[in-house]
């Protein structure tokens, strides 16, 4: 369907546009609304009038002006050139914005998301003749040093490929191919377009096998994600959840990050664009812009694009999940994203449900989460889509709806903790309140990287700390001089997990990322630390003795001082440590 | 659509623009709604003139073929139905912008209360337009306030925006008053331009303000918006716009260094809540419209440094925290989206310490870039992470001295309990005309830091320990 005139405009509330005398329009159809053609989409059809959300501050717009249908649902084009971007809500690139408008975003503005102009180098590995399925993989593209970008057969598509292009430059306007099947014939070309409400095909869903390394001690050791799971980060204001997912963003092992800024600080985008291209990846020494797509919809963007914006991003994910890679998707804040769609419904006059949110809140948030998954790819091969969204509950609360039914979804919980950020331990992940489901799916692979010892480590150090909780209940109300050196020990232990192993700088140059190596290692010591102090204590040993062995500020400060590099030397401190408790311990032995 | 009515239509446009038409449908508190009129836009100006002939000044809120909302800024006491006129402007309110609103006192609508006459210059959109993120210049400016608790623990940067979050008769008037004296750069050795929006807040608060630019010369580099107490609430949604139209134009467009104060936002999110009410619109929170972070968003995020521009912005709003509660909505949005927040507390400001900057739930996010060598000092991130971890645990052991009482504990508990004493008594407090540099502001807190024990400072590195520990 071509572009034409579906109606106009009738009625306007904020980013709510009510068309009037509308004829032959779809559901979720892209229009383009007024004189300056801002771009909408349509939500709800009823007789002839249809409801349009629009993307663009509808100030100046006026009744009886024309209504644009473009003929297609709101999509984006996926193709080379995405990676190092950063797009507003609608898919719009900001640097071409800027260029064409100025540093403020004026309104009406037409810009292709990706270069018509560039050319690329092609590299096909399918053949003329041969037939091709939905989803093949025909030719390369070398994106960026890092990504290969595979040039697929669009899904839904499939046949016969009549001819290809040999090796050489193409801009994406360029035919690559024709295919010929059911519908016809068909020109292919580098870059395909697909609707960002619809899900990717892909051929099946593959089970949780290997965690996603974030880097994050707490993370990974207490609660860690799997590739192609879904977390919730949630965290009241100042507990650092924008400073989470930038760490994750810049460090996690995905081989891909999509990074959606959802209605928050213009200055946080302005960090990221600041940071990344300068940051080098450290598994491949590469820039970690090479690797990133940016979303960004400011706070003080319109709040329609905002909505669409998880979905832009997402699908975006979904295009390089196809091509085999890990894609990573951060997606912060999903709870101004409900806001948008409450601010939305509210316009559309909806029956609200909790809290004036809409009663099909839980739904799309469904939607969203079930977008990532891990999948073998049409074409056969591994992909996963993992996905981290942060909620910002009012106050802090997590009763309130978006945490609760994000709950739902998700199989991890990052909650962040107020206490520990006022007194600046980040990351300030709550290890009493959070939870991950995905542990016994990545056991395996953990107890396989380290000598099978994870599992028991791990679940050593969750009994101190649960241990160490219900002692600090007594302590509050005797102090800590009456427990006896055992039960001190306990407290003293848990302390050093906090102080040296949990509590991460993430402005420190070695202590920023944490390898698994490290982190298993680091774990082991603090769990060896214990087991040998009770014994030195159990032998008439003091607490008080312990503390002040020289290779305890060696642990303090094991974090800092040993590289991930030479993670493998942590094993000569653990040695020490023996060595050291062992004498102590010799004395009254 | 056939060209020539594409060409037609700005034509027609201004003819109907200068229609005034007689008599309202409805009015219903500071809302009134036409009908049987042209088509006009979305979120423009109207002119609403009363039986005596005053005009007052209105927004669209809503359109339709042939029919308006607007609510109206000034009030809707003494409208009548059948006689009131009105006029459609066809486009949004535009405050008129040039280095000549320096110095002035102007209204909560932007026109002129000192006497003086309209301000000419080029009329500007109050509404602005949002900041491209990739044409941003990130902050990273350490501007010396001569505060400890702000410079020392929750750095300002310049084109941050840092909101005090005060409480009912805490003293952030004399806070306000003696940030905006003694900001300034260190190394450029310069001021700030001042644009000042009070907004509900009383005669003798705003008297206060315009006494103390005055005494201490920053009023010639000054423009005052007032929407005082006594002024139609509705008018404060306009206050903030139009200050930060002006502050947007000193920044870009004379390359000036601004440091915007709104006072109070909550009085602002109450007008907004009335409106919203008015419209019958369906809440979210305590009855605060769904938009109410969007709303505040736009008005914050209007601060910041643009690439290759000379000038800033730096946000320094105030609102009370209702009940002195930090989870209600007002602070709350606030909170998700300014760079940190200064909060006052009740208890300090009861103990006689001034300025009562609560040690732990104060956070400037963008701090981290903007202090260490070359900006303030190399030690500067540990010591206030010192500090801050150290407070954390001087809460904890008051807490529980209250339970076991101060005698039964631990020596090294003791400590701790003399260094909360040093901190609040010396290195918080200060008084209001004590402007600190930030070496003093450090070395006070190596200081009141000296009271523990080496073993205790575990965010210190070794070379810092021997360089300042006990010196």
């Amino acid at each position: 369907m071509a572009e034409r005139v579906i109606g106009k405009v009738g009625r306007v509330v904020g980013p709510v546009v009510e068309a009037r005398e509308v004829a032959g329009v779809e559901m979720l159809e892209m229009v383009f609304v007024g004189d300056e053609r801002l771009v909408g989409e349509v939500v709800r059809i009823r007789g002839d009038a249809a409801w349009i959300q629009v993307y663009e501050d509808t100030t100046g717009l006026r009744p009886g002006t024309p209504v644009y249908g473009k003929g297609e649902p709101l999509s984006v084009e996926l193709g080379p050139g995405l990676l190092g971007g950063i797009y507003d809500g609608v898919q719009r690139p900001l640097d071409v914005l800027r260029a064409q408008s100025g540093d403020f975003i004026s309104k009406g503005i037409h810009v292709t998301a990706l270069d018509r102009e560039r050319r690329w180098e092609f590299e096909p590995v399918a053949e003329a003749g041969s037939e091709v399925f939905p989803g093949q993989i025909i030719g390369h593209v070398r994106e960026t040093e890092l990504i290969e970008h595979r040039i697929m057969v669009p899904p839904r598509m499939g046949g016969t490929l009549m001819d290809i292009a040999p090796p050489g430059e193409y801009a994406l306007e360029d035919v690559i191919g024709r295919l010929k099947g059911d519908g016809g014939e068909r020109e292919l070309k580098l870059y395909q377009k697909w609707p960002v409400r619809v899900g990717r095909p892909y051929k099946t869903r593959r089970p949780h096998t290997v965690p996603l390394i974030t880097g994050q001690r707490v993370l990974d050791t207490l609660f860690p994600v799997a590739r192609g799971g879904v977390v919730v980060v949630p965290g009241g204001f100042g507990t650092g959840k924008t400073m989470v997912q930038h760490a994750l963003a810049k460090w996690c092992d995905a081989d891909l990050v999509v990074y959606i800024g959802c209605g928050e600080r213009g200055n946080e985008m302005t960090e990221v664009l600041l940071d990344f291209p300068r940051l080098i990846d450290p598994r491949t020494g590469r820039y970690l812009m090479e690797r990133t797509i940016l979303i960004a919809n400011t706070s003080n963007m319109p709040v329609a694009a905002r909505e669409a914006s998880i979905y832009t991003g997402i699908t975006l994910a979904e295009y390089y999940r196809d091509m085999g890679y890990h894609v990573a998707v951060m997606a912060d804040s999903t709870s101004r994203w409900a806001e948008a769609l409450r601010e939305l419904s509210g316009r559309l006059e909806e029956m609200p449900a909790d809290e004036g949110f809409p009663a099909y809140l839980p739904t799309r948030l469904a939607e969203f989460y079930e977008r990532a998954g891990a999948v073998e790819t049409l074409s056969g091969a591994d992909g996963s889509i993992t996905t981290i969204g942060a909620v910002s509950p009012p106050g802090g609360d997590f009763s309130e709806p978006v945490t609760q039914h994000t709950k739902r979804f998700v199989r991890a919980f990052w909650a962040l903790d107020k206490q520990l950020a006022n007194a600046r331990h980040y990351p300030s992940v709550s290890w009493l309140a959070s939870y991950s489901e995905y542990t016994d799916d990545v056991t395996e692979w953990w107890d396989e990287t380290t000598n099978g010892e994870w599992k028991d480590l791990r679940s050593s150090i969750i009994s101190i700390m649960q241990r160490e909780a219900r002692l600090e209940r007594v302590v509050k109300l005797v102090g800590a001089d009456v427990l006896p050196d055992s039960q001190r020990l306990i407290l003293e232990t848990a302390n050093i997990f906090k102080n040296a192993f949990l509590q991460q700088n993430a402005f420190d140059e070695v202590d920023a990322f944490c390898v698994a190596e490290k982190q298993y290692r680091m774990l082991k010591i603090i769990v060896r630390f214990y087991d040998l102090a009770l014994e030195a204590i159990k032998k008439g040993g003091t607490l008080v003795g312990l503390k002040k062995l020289g290779v305890m500020r060696d642990i303090m400060q094991m974090k800092f001082e040993y590289a991930n590099e030479d993670a493998g030397k942590l094993e000569e401190l653990e040695k020490k440590l023996e060595e050291s408790i062992n004498e102590f311990g010799s004395i009254f032995g | 659509m056939s060209s020539e009515a594409s060409l037609d239509r700005p034509r027609r446009r201004d003819l109907l623009d200068q229609r005034e038409y007689v008599g309202i449908e409805e009015i219903s508190g500071p809302i009134v709604a036409l009908r049987g009129i042209h088509d006009v836009g979305y979120n423009e100006l109207v002119e609403v003139i009363d039986g005596t002939g005053r005009v007052r000044l209105g927004m669209t809120l809503e359109v339709s073929s042939g029919a308006a909302v607007v609510q109206v800024f000034e009030g809707t006491s003494g409208l009548k139905l059948g006689s009131t006129r009105v006029r459609f402007r066809g486009e949004p309110l535009r405050m008129a912008v040039s280095p000549e609103v320096l110095g002035r006192v102007f209204d909560g609508l932007g026109r002129p209360i000192d006497g003086g006459p309209d301000p000419i210059g080029e009329p500007s959109d109050v509404n602005g337009l949002p900041i491209n993120p990739t044409a941003r210049e990130y902050p990273r400016e350490f501007i010396q306030t001569g505060i400890s608790a702000i410079d020392g623990m929750n750095t300002l940067v310049r084109g941050q925006k840092l909101p005090i979050f005060s409480g009912s008769g805490l003293p952030h008037m004399h806070l306000v008053a003696q940030v905006s004296r003694q900001a300034r750069i260190v190394s450029e050795d310069s001021g700030f331009a001042v644009v000042f929006a009070g907004m509900g807040i009383k005669h003798d608060e705003a008297m206060y303000y315009i006494r103390n630019f005055e005494e201490s010369g920053a009023m010639e580099r000054a423009a005052v918006f007032l929407s005082l107490a006594d002024a139609p609430s509705v008018e404060r949604l306009i206050t903030p716009r139009v200050a930060l139209t002006v502050a947007e134009y000193l920044a870009t467009e004379m390359g000036m260094h601004v440091l915007v104060i709104m006072t109070d936002m909550t009085n602002y999110c109450e007008a907004l809540r009335e409106i919203s009410t008015e419209r019958e619109e369906i809440p979210s929170r305590k009855g605060y419209p769904g938009y109410l972070y969007s709303d505040l968003a736009s008005l914050y995020e209007r601060s910041g440094i643009i690439k290759d521009r000379p000038g800033s912005i730096t946000q320094m709003p105030v609102l009370t925290m209702p009940n002195d509660d930090i989870s209600h909505p007002v602070p709350d949005l606030s909170g998700f989206i300014t760079e940190g927040q200064i909060v006052l507390e009740r208890d300090l400001s009861q103990r006689g310490i001034y300025p009562p900057i609560a040690g732990l739930p104060s956070l400037s996010r963008l701090m981290k870039d903007g202090i260490g060598e070359g900006m303030t000092r190399e030690d500067h991130a540990h010591l206030a992470s010192q500090l801050f971890a150290a407070y954390a645990h001087v809460k904890d052991i008051r807490a529980l001295a209250s339970v076991i009482g101060e005698e039964e504990l631990a020596p090294v508990d003791h400590t701790y309990l003399k260094f909360g004493d040093a901190f609040e008594n010396d290195f918080l407090s200060q008084s209001f005309d004590e402007d600190r540099s930030i070496e003093q502001t450090l070395d006070l807190g190596w200081k009141v830091l000296s009271v523990l024990s080496r073993e205790e400072l575990h965010r210190l590195t070794e070379e810092e320990l021997k360089k300042y520990y006990r010196k």
